[in-house]
């Protein structure tokens, strides 16, 4: 009836009999409306989200906030952030005009401070203003150069296991996501990041005409995979070879261990033109808090993302691009110094990294040894968990992780949520721990696990 | 081989013939603030241009921000709850709440985002689909057009009409209005949403009660939603009221509130803003933020929420924030109408925000009429004056739609949320221009 009486008044009003109207519309007006939402299309969403609602992290960021919980899951460092990082954020505060709008495409201390740090490392000019872009975190960054350079139509090749956000970033570009798999050649062995591969040949069938640009993410997140100089010659010779873009997330590009390099696919030949390689403060100074990244690449890419930015966000927050800028200006001067936040970060994560491949060992299971980032996946099917009582219909992992929060009370992250459909029954045995964590953290960890060995002994 | 290489040239030819960038970014390269920011930092400027104060944030709020990044608590420095620092989304939903007289939940009502900016982005990216009509009155803040297009929307323009304003009195924004036929005229059955900007950025006006229900009327009537951007919320003049769209009657479930700690707590570059809607609507702009920004920065909220503690309790009181600081800005707009009224610019009086609008229409310049000229008067006029006057304001044309620009290129837009110091500077400035006008 409210439906019918809706429509009505277009026909009043034809007939010219507006007082009806508006006595209708004020009658209407009495009615709670809550239930006519659902008879709107016009509340529904746009078709660029269908689907994209669900997300891991709200799921199991809820579920670990419980401070009984020892949290190995999200990225989250509960290690203190070099204080000098500390101090300059609270220095900028105090600073009147630091608390109002900066440029939009980046606060010029920090651009310019950004084009010194990797114009040393990648050996090139970078113009701190048409080359480099500061966004909110690497996520940022991730979704500014999709929304700039995606679009229906395009294919975009995504490596599994990945960051989750990259499918659904591409999807609400409007783009095909084309998966590929990192393959275990050690068949299920596998001791180490290094044994998870390309198959080059696989890899070349994934490229066509359509394929707009592929996803690079070195250090690797969850596997910790630093690609060596010849897997990058062979995505760089594709890329290349069919005229695609590389989106290259190097947000880990510090934490890389003993006996690994970092390489920025961008200083390969013939590279530079065609990559856009994202960095983040929350990774290189332990702030993930501050949600700040950048994209760097050559000005007739980096400009589609200014456009993003300026419709989008317009700017960054000032105060945190100021201390970040400190920040680095102070780590620059030493970047020939191991004493660099940089390089004592990794030396740090290092230990912790044996630590929990040690914990792990100890229980029997056998962790990838990661050679950067700071993740660790491990196959828990050893353990042999029993969670047949679980009905709900999902992947091992997710309910391994679900029972291991409720009875072990440590979380970690299922693989499988960083996998696309077809690939679920290859990781589905393997979880992820976070070990960015302070000595407390791990030995609560320690404790578990040693109780749990225990038991199943 | 050859047919295989042809093959290999055709593909190359077809994607380097095609841009780069995606299509969604057509005809949005162009920003004033990029180009009229840049100028204002080239020059030595007396800076009236873009819309920030140059003076400090108020103390309390200040002091919050320092507590929180040098704090005992370093997971202030990590990731908070994906859609609101819990103690913030906690204190909005409550002081809203209690404004609106609407139970408002902090989960599921609230969403804190990276400035009002990006709230609105959420807003358009969520709900608008290709082939959607929305309505946009005219003159709107510039970002309103461009993330239409960029969601494949259709912005619908409505300009608001100045009347002549009584005899012996000066225009104020109360005298631009709505045409309510024309306004009705607007409404198809493409019509998704309408943005709201009340109080209006750069117009400074103050759509009344009987304003809005014409505007709710319509959105019940053809069942369309209200993007409301409230930004500007507490600073009204001259005891006039801000009224919430959203609390009228069935409008709760349509609209979607935005507000700004930037503009509510003088404290633009934080970048922290907000949303507040039913949870049918705000549950979409939770997906476009999840796969967008993803959280927001942690420090900057807790300040905030403290920020807004404060307020809560401090509310309607002499001493809240609130109350001090329009009541300082109406004294700062004052000054600025007789400045400008003494060298000859007809200024149009706010009714809020801290914008003010001045018409060039019988202002002697010396910025020549162009009519060939593709770029509209107020940006060349304003142009001159940083470059030869070391004055910064903004063209108010940037404001139209292009098919309104030429209309409205003689008002230039001042911003009044500056200290004494540079008002006094302002007014200097206009001083000498008058005296050099009219000679000894």
């Amino acid at each position: 009836m409210l439906a019918g009486m809706l429509f009505v008044p277009q026909r009043f009003l034809c007939l010219g009999i507006r007082t009806q109207l508006l006595k209708t519309v004020s009658s209407l007006r009495s009615f709670r409306f809550s239930a006519l939402a659902t008879m709107a299309s016009k509340h529904k969403n746009a078709k660029r989200i269908e689907g994209l609602d669900s997300n891991v992290w709200v799921e199991f960021t809820k579920v670990a906030a419980d401070p009984s919980i020892v949290n190995l899951g999200q990225g989250l460092p509960d290690i203190s952030p070099p204080s000098y990082v500390k101090e300059e954020l609270a220095k900028a505060a105090a600073v009147d005009r630091l608390n109002q709008y900066t440029r939009g495409f980046g606060h010029p201390a920090l651009v310019k401070v950004l084009s010194q740090v990797y114009e040393k490392i990648c050996g090139r000019k970078i113009d701190p203003y048409t080359d480099i872009l500061v966004t909110v975190g690497g996520y940022g960054s991730l979704f500014s150069a999709m929304q700039a350079l995606i679009e229906e139509g395009d294919e975009v090749i995504i490596i599994e296991p990945f960051y989750d956000c990259y499918e659904p970033m591409v999807k609400m570009a409007g783009a095909k996501p084309v998966f590929i798999p990192l393959r275990d050649k050690k068949a299920g062995n596998s001791a180490s990041s290094a044994d998870w591969v390309l198959d080059p040949t696989e890899l070349a069938s994934k490229f066509n005409s359509k394929t707009k640009a592929i996803i690079l993410n070195t250090p690797h997140n969850p596997i910790g995979k630093v690609y060596t100089k010849e897997e990058l010659q062979l995505i760089a010779d594709l890329c290349i070879k069919h005229d695609s873009l590389c989106i290259s997330d190097e947000v880990y590009e510090w934490l890389v261990y003993t006996g690994n390099k970092h390489i920025k696919i961008a200083t390969l030949p013939g590279m530079w033109e065609r990559t856009v390689t994202i960095g983040s403060a929350g990774k290189t100074y332990s702030v993930t808090g501050w949600k700040l990244g950048w994209s760097i690449g050559p000005q007739h890419l980096i400009k589609h993302l200014q456009v993003v930015q300026q419709n989008t966000l317009y700017t960054c927050s000032t105060p945190l691009q100021e201390a970040l800028a400190q920040a680095f200006l102070i780590d620059f001067k030493r970047m020939d110094d191991p004493d660099c936040y940089f390089y004592s970060l990794s030396r740090e994560l290092e230990g912790k990294r044996n630590r929990m491949a040690q914990l792990l060992q100890e229980v029997g299971l056998k962790p990838v040894i990661p050679d950067g980032g700071y993740f660790m996946i491990v196959d828990v099917s050893a353990l042999d968990v029993d969670l047949s009582d679980m009905v709900e219909d999902r992947p091992y992992d997710y309910k391994f992780v679900t029972w291991m929060i409720k009875s072990k009370k440590l979380s970690a992250i299922p693989l499988t949520a960083f996998c696309g459909l077809e690939t679920k029954e290859q990781f589905e045995k393997y979880i992820r721990f976070c070990f960015i964590k302070q000595d407390s953290t791990l030995d609560a960890a320690e404790m578990i696990l040693k109780k749990w060995s225990k038991q199943t002994a | 081989m050859m047919a295989q290489l042809t093959g290999n040239c055709n593909e190359m030819e077809a994607k380097m013939s095609r841009p780069v960038q995606a299509q969604r970014l057509e005809g949005l390269d162009k920003n004033v603030w990029v180009e009229f920011v840049k100028l204002a930092a080239t020059y030595p400027t007396v800076n009236l241009g873009q819309g920030f104060p140059d003076f400090s944030p108020p103390d309390f709020v200040k002091e919050a921000f320092v507590k929180a990044v040098s704090g005992e608590n370093a997971m202030l420095h990590q990731y908070t709850r994906v859609f609101g620092h819990p103690a913030l989304v906690t204190i909005l939903a409550r002081f809203f709440g209690k404004l609106l007289g609407q139970d408002i939940d902090p989960l599921t009502n609230v969403m804190v985002t990276v400035g009002a900016y990006e709230a609105l982005f959420c807003c358009f990216q969520a709900l608008v689909d290709s082939g959607d009509e929305v309505i946009i009155i005219e003159p709107y803040f510039d970002c309103y057009e461009p993330m239409v297009k960029m969601a494949g929307g259709t912005p619908v323009f409505i300009p608001l009409r100045p009347k002549t304003p009584a005899p012996g009195k000066l225009m104020s924004s109360g005298d631009w209005q709505l045409d309510p036929a024309e306004l009705a005229s607007k409404f198809t059955r493409r019509t998704k949403a309408i943005v709201l900007n009340s109080p209006n950025n750069p117009l400074g006006k103050v759509f009344s009660k009987k304003e809005m229900e014409i505007i709710a009327d319509l959105c019940v009537k053809h069942d369309v939603l209200c993007f409301s951007d409230e930004v500007y919320e507490w600073l009204v003049y001259d005891g006039k009221k801000h009224i919430r769209i959203a609390s009228l009657p069935g409008m709760w479930d349509r609209t979607i509130t935005i507000g700004s700690a930037g503009k509510t707590f003088s404290a633009t570059g934080w970048k922290v803003g907000w949303m507040f809607g039913p949870d049918h609507l705000v549950k979409h702009l939770r997906t476009v933020h999840q796969n967008c920004v993803y959280h927001c920065p942690t420090a900057a909220q807790e300040a905030v929420a403290q920020g807004f503690q404060r307020e809560f309790e401090h509310y309607g009181k002499p001493e809240s924030y609130f109350v001090q600081l329009p009541q300082e800005l109406q004294q700062k707009r004052d000054r600025l109408v007789q400045s400008l009224l003494a060298v000859g610019m007809k200024p149009i009086i706010p009714e809020g925000t801290y914008f003010l609008i001045a018409d060039l229409s019988d202002f002697k310049a010396e910025v020549p009429n162009l009519p060939d000229c593709e770029e509209p008067y107020d940006s060349r006029f304003i142009k001159w004056m940083i470059k030869n006057k070391g004055l910064a304001a903004i063209p108010v044309s940037a404001f139209y739609s292009t098919a309104q620009k030429r209309n409205f290129d003689h008002l230039i837009r001042f911003c009044f949320v500056k200290e004494e110091a540079t008002l006094k500077a302002a007014e200097d400035i206009l001083q000498q221009w008058k005296l050099k006008k009219t000679g000894p």
